[in-house]
């Protein structure tokens, strides 16, 4: 037990960090998600096809492979920003078909007589997208994106095996060092994702549940 | 549906300015892709003044006309798909005990499986690998099988406990009322069905698991990307690891695509005649956007919509 009081500056800094990759990560995600959901939707086929073969492909990636690109093969290409950027930057794109997949997901769950009625009132395609789909896609959207962005938490722990100090780094190292109390040591970071994690998934239900009531 | 529903069919205007826009859309991608090309292949100036060639130049790939090479990738690819078919076997055989435990009636046993399932849902894979390394010393690989299993154990076991809930009360009614015990019940009417029901979602969760399994790379196992990019960029030196990123990238959409596609074509034979997917399936044929009923639950029921997008 000493072992975790004793360096537990160190497990906060890891924290921190893991937080910091988690909101960086997710805003950006966030962004190339909308983007790809977007033209998946759209009616440019030549972008249908662009988004399909984006989501794809990442998706079957696995993100160490993703990670090991960016963390030791962009520097090749004279692209150095540091390894906890290069970590954000694979972790972004990663995560970004899977929002693009959770929000091209609640688009589809709304009943297709919502879009038939906002089409034949004269909506047009921007207004009926605006006004009828979207708020309700988005409220169904967002249990599936908050349990996208658990998951994302649980994969800034890749980004400790290449080179950025998180959580996972921390333990790595601080196992390295007190080799006794591996097991205090492993449960206390454990606890600091769950600290993340649960409460998290516990939005995910309470809005699942509203959502449930509202339709 | 080959038409959305959410724009009109286009008249000849919208048809032009369609086909502009996908031409112009079309263009900004290839010519994305083109300058991406040949930022990889312009030769590089290394910080020691040595001169690289580009990538697409014949002498950053020549290292495969070595049958070394591929030997190598094929002992990582072997590696990688020995470690996914063992992990998923524990993971289902676990997935079974797992829902049957949250869907027990008896509390004590219930409860227990619950925490022991979200404690083991909101811990890092990884994690979990180097704790069971670490802590039972057993060695790169059964520590990446058993926290692979225990994970997607976990997964999978929702799965089932969702398929088994979806079921109609009176099949468990009839059982019980046949004379079944609950067990048998539970084993001989209910589970079989929530199986078939949930199986796209399994194997969604199986390609997850193969692609986890290069989470084995960090706590030593030597599985592709170690033996494929790692070691064989260290032994032929550092201008080759484009190359061997490729060919491993190559490798591993291969099998992860044809899994996913194996699932997609079981999603909708199974979707055909049985209680629960049908139903998706039809609210997903039904809905905007259109694509196949198929894709969509593969995309959502994978992992699009449970999330447990690893």
């Amino acid at each position: 037990m000493d072992a975790v009081i004793e360096n537990l500056p160190k497990f906060l800094e890891g924290f921190g960090n893991t937080l910091a990759l988690l909101g960086l990560a997710g805003v950006g995600a966030l962004v190339i998600g909308i983007v790809v959901a977007a033209m998946r939707i759209s009616p440019v086929p030549s972008f249908r096809a662009f988004a399909t073969v984006y989501t794809e492909l990442v998706r079957n990636t696995p993100l160490t492979l993703v990670l090991f690109f960016c963390a030791t093969l962009l520097p090749y290409l004279q692209f150095q920003p540091g390894y906890f950027t290069l970590a954000a930057i694979g972790l972004t794109v990663y995560t970004s078909p899977f929002i693009a997949e959770a929000l091209r997901s609640g688009v589809n769950g709304v009943p297709v007589g919502q879009a038939e009625a906002a089409r034949s009132v004269g909506l047009t395609f921007g207004q009926s997208l605006s006004f009828v789909i979207m708020p309700q896609a988005i409220r169904m959207v967002i249990p599936p994106l908050i349990n996208v962005f658990i998951a994302l938490t649980k994969n800034t722990s890749v980004a400790g095996a290449f080179f950025v100090f998180e959580l996972f780094g921390a333990a790595r190292q601080v196992t390295n060092d007190r080799g006794d109390e591996v097991i205090a040591i492993l449960l206390a970071v454990a606890f600091f994702y769950l600290v993340i994690t649960i409460p998290l998934g516990l939005i995910a239900g309470k809005v699942e549940q509203r959502v449930a009531v509202l339709r | 549906m080959s038409t959305s529903v959410l724009y009109d069919a286009p008249g000849p205007k919208a048809m032009t300015r369609s086909r502009v826009i996908s031409v112009v859309g079309i263009l900004l991608i290839v010519g994305g892709l083109v300058w991406l090309a040949f930022a990889l292949g312009a030769p590089k100036t290394s910080a020691n003044g040595a001169v690289q060639p580009g990538l697409w130049d014949p002498t950053r790939w020549d290292v495969f006309n070595d049958l070394v090479v591929w030997r190598a990738l094929g002992k990582g690819a072997l590696a990688t798909l020995s470690m996914a078919g063992v992990a998923a076997v524990f993971a289902i055989l676990l997935g079974i005990a797992f829902s049957f435990g949250r869907a027990s009636e008896n509390a004590w046993i219930r409860r227990p499986a619950t925490i022991i399932l979200e404690f083991v849902r909101g811990m890092p894979v990884l994690l979990m690998m180097l704790f069971i390394l670490l802590v039972f010393s057993t060695g790169s690989f059964w520590a990446g099988v058993a926290a692979l299993a225990v994970y997607n154990g976990a997964i999978i076991g929702e799965a089932l406990r969702a398929g088994i809930k979806s079921l109609p009360r009176g099949q468990r009614e009839a059982g019980l009322a046949i004379g079944l015990t609950p067990l048998a019940t539970r084993f001989r009417i209910e589970f079989p069905q929530a199986f078939r029901q949930m199986l796209p979602i399994i194997i969604a969760q199986l390609v997850v698991l193969l692609k986890d399994t290069s989470l084995a790379f960090v706590v030593g196992y030597p599985e592709l990307l170690r033996e494929g990019i790692y070691n064989l960029s260290g032994f032929f030196g550092n201008r080759y690891a484009f190359s061997f990123f490729f060919v491993v990238l190559a490798i591993y959409l291969a099998m992860n695509l044809s899994l996913s596609w194996l699932a997609r074509i079981i999603a909708r034979r199974t979707g055909s005649h049985s209680g629960g997917v049908t139903a998706i399936a039809e609210l997903d044929s039904t809905t905007l956007g259109g694509e196949s009923a198929a894709l969509g639950i593969g995309g959502a029921g994978g992992d699009g919509a449970r999330g447990d997008s690893r």
